[in-house]
């Protein structure tokens, strides 16, 4: 870039181009645990609006779906099927934990929920709140695109 | 309706039951019922014409620990010709906590036992399925106990096995492909 000519062309690596493309085309899967996906589903509509950032396509399959917003309390029952979701979505993927509950298990220290759902997936980014405010799983997201532009391709 | 006058229909209908009034902030009967007669008056309740109980609203059970008798069964029946309801509690001790089933009566009673078996302990003799409800099958103890340890930590299962064998497997996908014609 920056050649002085009329040829409309911008020249880039094919890793920025990836990295560009995936960080600005999340995809969400549909998947609400708890009082968090309330905040998620305000995220998506229109007063806050996710979709310009470009992450507005909620998926009701996995298997169309980077994104995991693990929006609650997990409980131990609900574990494995949480992981069978994980392990159905293709590469790449991000999981985004929202909320204290999914974190560290909030106000729940008890036998029943898991004290932080990375104990089952990996988590990249971790929004904190009870629940958060649309705007900070935003932020969270702003800082997952931020993520996925510094990923390698190799 | 009030707790005497069922305690005098409930003790002419079976005569060797035991009933006491149990006290009631809201002026709903409310009765105990020794165990053993539980089936026998919640059918008299059911059945009769001018009873006509005919829907078990709840069933649930509260532990008093450490008291004993520690558990006290709560079934609330309702009334819909009569517009009634009615509460009867059974005391059960913890060492001996079972009761007869009424899911032969409800079948609303069918999940919400197994529910009381899953979160306090208490069996129910005669259920045709007593398997937990809420908890994972092959969960330890009962946490609505008073003395269940409740910050118990264990490690999460992040899978689980499979709930069909191979056999059962390739059944059903021939089953399905023979309903679908192909």
């Amino acid at each position: 870039m920056g050649l002085e000519t009329e040829i409309p062309v911008l020249t880039t690596t094919v890793e920025k181009m990836i990295q560009w493309a995936r960080r600005s085309s999340i995809w969400p899967v549909t998947f609400g645990l708890a009082c968090c996906a309330i905040e998620m589903m305000a995220m998506s509509c229109s007063r806050y609006d996710i979709a310009r950032f470009g992450a507005e396509v909620f998926r009701g399959s996995p298997r169309q779906s980077d994104l995991m917003i693990v929006a609650g309390r997990l409980s131990r029952k609900m574990a494995p099927a949480l992981r069978r979701i994980y392990d159905q979505m293709p590469e790449p993927k991000w999981v985004i934990s929202m909320g204290a509950c999914a974190s560290i298990g909030g106000v729940f220290d008890n036998y029943a929920l898991v004290q932080g759902v990375d104990q089952i997936v990996p988590v990249d980014v971790f929004v904190p709140g009870c629940p958060p405010r649309p705007e900070s799983l935003i932020y969270g997201i702003v800082q997952l695109q931020r993520k996925i532009a510094q990923q390698k391709l190799a | 309706m009030d707790s005497s006058t069922l305690i005098a229909t409930l003790q002419e209908a079976i005569p060797g039951a035991q009933f006491e009034a149990a006290p009631s902030v809201d002026l709903q009967a409310t009765i105990y019922v020794s165990r053993d007669a539980v089936p026998d008056v919640l059918r008299t309740l059911r059945d009769r014409e001018d009873l006509a109980f005919t829907f078990l609203a709840e069933l649930t059970a509260a532990d008093f620990w450490p008291r004993e008798p520690r558990f006290e069964l709560i079934y609330i029946l309702v009334s819909i010709a009569h517009r009634r309801r009615v509460r009867l509690k059974v005391r059960l001790h913890g060492n001996d906590a079972h009761v007869a089933t009424a899911s032969d009566m409800w079948p609303a009673a069918n999940w919400l036992e197994r529910e009381v078996w899953d979160l306090f302990g208490i069996a129910f003799d005669g259920h045709p399925d007593p398997r937990r409800l809420l908890m994972p099958e092959d969960w330890d103890g009962f946490p609505l106990r008073k003395d269940y340890p409740v910050q118990i930590l264990k490690t999460p299962q992040s899978a689980e096995p499979l709930q069909v064998t191979e056999a059962e497997f390739r059944a059903s996908v021939a089953k399905d492909r023979l309903t679908r014609g192909a």
